[in-house]
């Protein structure tokens, strides 16, 4: 996979945002609370109307049909949703997940059976980070992915999605109102105010 | 045998009955005295007038006349379709969906049955046409209003788990199934089940009604299982029609979830 380009993105009354991510580059993306964060994820998924155009590698967004962008372009909401009973039920085919991402969040093969409605809200993000994944996105865009988990699990979160970034060459969008985990995940930053104006911020070394 | 006909004091006496639940629900406070009485009085204008519309109809077998009064009972079935539903699509679209659904189905139901099966001449002999057409329009219309109302509802309830399975890369249809499915289910389980109970539980308004009147009780049992048909299918239709229609109206050409387009009642 490659870059992820954005070009005079606008979506309500908000924008021209024009943002690019290399394959592999980690963006952090800050802000208060509804500075419209996630509606810029929620644009760039291709989930909400907006202009401007945008294209990850060869693949133009308005070119091909919307669930193949959003396979492709891959969004983690704040907060995840589940609707059958079953963990593996969400799963195209749980048992092809790779035991050493389930290893790595505190899985074993055995979480497929579980019932959803007994999973804590932390071990249903971690779940659906795995979700996310079976579909091998290109990008990533991840809405405080670590928002309800503790520390350990925060520190696993981080390594494996990085981990996934860098080994498959995927750009990622990483919103987060924690400053210092910015520091640990992200190449560069944006900060984005709240009347929508996006400024650019801090730099890391990248992977 | 001839129906024995009844006299302003027996319908007052079964008022009597509408009159002593309206106190019954004033001591209880179940605030249903006023709609009681609207309703109740609603149901004596609106019948009372129909009988001299239909007597004037019977009379006079005109197409334009059937087809006329046709249309205003369509009419008001559609404004009754909007009106309950609790999330409906906002302006004259919503009341086109449940309206069209309603006359594609109900109509070529009852022409079908008419022209078809009844067989009469002409095919809109009023006194076919009219009852029929206005059992049809009556359970469609309940059908439709139901799985409406269940779709947008439940869709307004379920949206952040539709929006995260079309993250997920699922087309808008993979996203609803469920949704759409129980919506559609709901609209025709009603029909399905008096079909069920028709006979057993309950004697169908239709066939007492002709069974009062005179008519042999197998020539109202062969009616009325014309009509249970004819209504299961013209639901059916209906049903599948609408929520079909409303399910395109709720995303967009990008499969996104468009929820600005209900409005709440």
């Amino acid at each position: 996979m490659g870059r992820l380009e954005i070009h005079n993105l606008t979506f309500r009354d908000r924008g021209p945002y024009s943002l690019q991510i290399n394959g592999g580059e980690c963006v952090g993306l800050q802000g208060a609370s509804g500075s419209g964060k996630s509606l810029l994820l929620r644009a760039i998924a291709d989930l909400d109307p907006h202009g401007g155009s945008m294209r990850l590698d060869q693949m133009e967004c308005a070119d091909v049909p919307a669930p193949q962008w959003r396979k492709s372009v891959a969004m983690l909401p704040a907060e995840s949703s589940w609707w059958l009973d079953t963990v593996e039920e969400h799963f195209k085919n749980f048992s092809a997940i790779s035991k050493d991402y389930l290893a790595q969040l505190g899985f074993d093969s055995e979480v497929g059976g579980w019932q959803v409605s007994r999973l804590s809200t932390g071990e249903k993000q971690r779940l659906a980070i795995l979700r996310m994944l079976e579909n091998r996105p290109g990008a990533l865009l991840l809405d405080e992915p670590t928002a309800s988990l503790d520390a350990v699990n925060i520190t696993n979160v981080e390594q494996l999605l990085l981990e996934y970034g860098c080994d498959n060459n995927v750009p990622l969008l990483w919103v987060s109102h924690d400053p210092d985990q910015l520091v640990r995940v992200a190449d560069r930053c944006l900060y984005m105010h709240p009347d929508g104006k996006l400024t650019a911020y801090g730099e890391n070394d990248g992977c | 045998m001839g129906v024995k006909p009844l006299s302003p004091f027996d319908l007052s006496l079964a008022a009597m009955l509408v009159l002593a639940l309206g106190i019954l629900s004033w001591r209880l406070r179940l605030g249903l005295e006023k709609r009681l009485a609207i309703s109740a009085l609603r149901t004596t204008v609106q019948l009372l007038f129909i009988g001299q519309v239909l007597r004037v109809l019977f009379t006079h077998a005109n197409f334009i006349f059937v087809f006329t009064i046709s249309m205003v009972m369509l009419l008001v079935a559609g404004r009754e379709v909007v009106a309950r539903q609790h999330r409906r699509i906002r302006g004259l679209q919503g009341w086109f969906l449940g309206t069209g659904s309603m006359f594609v189905s109900s109509f070529a139901v009852a022409f079908f049955a008419l022209a078809v099966v009844i067989a009469k001449d002409p095919w809109y002999t009023p006194q076919y046409a009219i009852p029929l057409l206005g059992m049809l329009l009556g359970n469609t219309m309940n059908g439709i209003a139901l799985s409406m109302d269940r779709m947008t509802e439940t869709l307004w309830q379920q949206r952040r788990i539709v929006e995260q399975r079309l993250l997920l890369g699922q087309t808008s249809l993979e996203a609803i199934h469920e949704i759409r499915q129980q919506a559609m289910r709901s609209g025709m389980i009603p029909i399905i089940n008096s079909m069920a109970a028709a006979g057993l539980v309950s004697l169908p308004g239709m066939m007492t009604g002709q069974i009062l009147g005179g008519s042999s009780p197998m020539d109202a049992v062969k009616y009325q299982i014309l009509i249970m048909f004819l209504i299961c299918a013209g639901t059916g239709f209906g049903v599948i029609t609408a929520i079909t229609l409303t399910c395109r109206k709720l995303f967009d050409d990008r499969q996104r979830l468009r929820l600005e387009v209900l409005q709440k009642h």
